[in-house]
């Protein structure tokens, strides 16, 4: 009876919340009566998630773990040497599940937690006192069951620190990534997400724009990427003897998952099955497809051909640098933000790489990083009605560029400090990296007891 | 009796097959196989590292044919599997010492 009732209650919200906009100034006053008698009855009851956000929500949150297995699994095992297929698929799959695990225990508080502050917050620990009847706010009135916020959220910290580990691939030891992941997550990836999505958190109060985590995501696992890359070391034999990728079948496989989960990651971020979400899915296909062509066109200008990885690089180039504007830029933004992330992106790790002399071994800094930083910059362009983006009229286009230069410089010095002392402490316990001998016979014999082809 | 065996380009396999069964040929042993010559190998880029293969693939085919038709057979792989490129193989000839049919003992030309 109970739950009929506040669905009632919801629903009238609703019909007012459409009728609103349609209705001339003679009838508004009657508008605010309707609303006021809403108000009275939602306070009787506690606001009551719609069956059908809830819906689409739990489908965007295992649309984001498809990302991860096998979508990433797979597109960084197909670019890895054959003897370190099962290694680099192990590291991802276990490095997610360990972030799940924390998640529930302290992440959900560190990051969106009752108490706190700007920087990060604290309560409900262990999902303390969340019951089926709890809820989340949405960005309009609405509210979801919190339950699926905190699954939907879980997924974005776990294919994050599942993306820092495609820098580090073919040599570091499978015990090493798990205690870096342990400590990474808490010391970086909590504090960054708080500060740009609880609404206490420093960024979100300033306005900064990320839609869907370019800066949480994307600049967070690109930068501690690289910087992981650094301590850990090149790959013996790194750059002169031939690395090419083993499977560019399942390179491509793992591509079309990504694009394919990175609805659930863009779409989802809007919290609810509404207008928001809908521009969200409209620009994650055509940044993207922007992106795959134009990295492709890059090769031809630059006098190669057009390959399957580079359409593959340039897909994620595409999904990364729409991240943060998937709700905040018209269809024709999102394709200049994706094209352009996507040509920079080529001579960043065609180019520019070689000469730096650091291995990242499959590009998480060159691609997500870069592109990250591109998309999230862009946003504050493409945002401006003036490209079809939403913003208002009175849009600020340089203001919120300071916004979103901080936001990203902010993040790339968390990211860095706090990579820099994950990896130290992964150092000290684990050795941090295989033997020589270990790494030639690839890690999948020599730290798993298995060939991924026999 | 002679031995022939012939390194061509992949896509000549088919057309030289036909035009061997057209003069009588009537088995082949085929064997992909890589190697090296006068063409140079080929480049890969991945994400802008190159890397040069020195070793390209080529098809091996190992013929024995009688003395009467072995010349002819030389000839019909040389303008089969000829592009006029740089590439296109090498034809050799040897002399076979015996050859014996495992399924009933029989030996010489018979056998073949």
């Amino acid at each position: 009876m109970k739950r009929i009732f506040c669905n009632a209650a919801a629903m009238l919200t609703g019909a007012v919340m459409l009728a609103a906009p349609a209705l001339a100034a003679p009838v508004a006053e009657a508008a605010t009566v309707a609303a006021e008698a809403v108000a009275v009855a939602t306070e009787a009851a506690p606001a009551v998630p719609n069956p059908g956000n809830n819906g689409f929500m739990m489908t965007a949150t295992v649309l984001v773990l498809l990302m991860i297995l096998p979508g990433l699994a797979l597109f960084y095992g197909g670019l890895t040497r054959s003897k370190n297929m099962l290694s680099t698929m192990t590291q991802i799959g276990a490095a997610a599940s360990l972030a799940m695990l924390v998640w529930v225990m302290w992440g959900y508080g560190l990051a969106f937690g009752p108490e706190g502050n700007e920087y990060i917050s604290w309560g409900k620990f262990f999902l303390a006192g969340v019951t089926p009847d709890s809820t989340a706010a949405t960005f309009t009135d609405e509210v979801i069951s919190e339950y699926i916020f905190i699954s939907f959220q879980m997924t974005f910290a776990a294919i994050t620190v599942a993306l820092v580990l495609g820098s580090v691939v073919e040599r570091m030891k499978f015990a090493a990534t798990m205690v870096f992941t342990l400590v990474w997550l808490t010391i970086v990836y909590f504090p960054i997400a708080h500060m740009v999505w609880e609404a206490r958190g420093v960024f979100f109060v300033m306005g900064a724009l990320d839609f869907a985590g370019g800066t949480v995501v994307h600049i967070n696992a690109g930068v501690s990427a690289l910087v992981a890359a650094y301590i850990l070391g090149k790959r013996k034999g790194y750059p002169s003897e031939p690395m090419p990728p083993h499977s560019m079948t399942l390179t491509m496989v793992g591509t079309g998952l990504l694009w394919v989960g990175w609805f659930g990651f863009n779409a989802g971020s809007a919290l609810e099955a509404n207008g928001s979400a809908a521009l969200a899915m409209i620009n994650t296909f055509v940044a993207t497809a922007a992106g795959g062509l134009f990295w492709m066109l890059t090769e031809r200008a630059m006098g190669h051909k057009g390959s399957a990885l580079g359409f593959c690089s340039g897909v994620i180039a595409g999904l990364v640098a729409v991240t943060p504007a998937a709700g905040n830029a018209g269809p024709f933004g999102a394709i200049l933000l994706g094209a352009i992330a996507s040509v920079v992106c080529y001579f960043f790790v065609a180019k520019v790489k070689a000469k730096l002399g650091y291995d990242d071994a499959l590009d998480a800094f060159g691609i997500h990083g870069v592109g990250g930083i591109i998309g999230a910059i862009g946003t504050g362009i493409v945002y401006s009605p003036a490209l079809g983006g939403p913003g208002g009229e009175d849009f600020d286009m340089g203001a919120q560029l300071v916004t979103q230069v901080t936001a990203v410089a902010a993040t790339i010095v968390v990211a860095a400090v706090g990579t820099a002392i994950a990896m130290y402490i992964a150092k000290a316990i684990t050795g941090l990296r295989v033997d020589e001998e270990s790494e030639v016979n690839g890690l999948d014999i020599s730290e798993h007891g298995e060939r991924a082809y026999n | 009796m002679k031995f022939i065996i012939a390194i061509i380009k992949p896509f000549k396999l088919d057309s030289v097959r036909e035009a061997l069964s057209g003069i009588g040929i009537a088995g082949m042993t085929v064997t992909e196989v890589k190697g090296f010559g006068r063409q140079k190998g080929q480049t890969e880029i991945y994400r802008g590292a190159e890397y040069s293969t020195n070793m390209l693939p080529k098809v091996k085919l190992e013929i024995a044919a009688s003395d009467d038709i072995a010349a002819q057979v030389v000839e019909t792989i040389q303008t089969t599997a000829n592009t006029g490129a740089i590439g296109d193989g090498k034809i050799f000839v040897l002399d076979i010492a015996s050859a014996t049919r495992i399924r009933t003992g029989e030996t010489g030309e018979t056998a073949l």
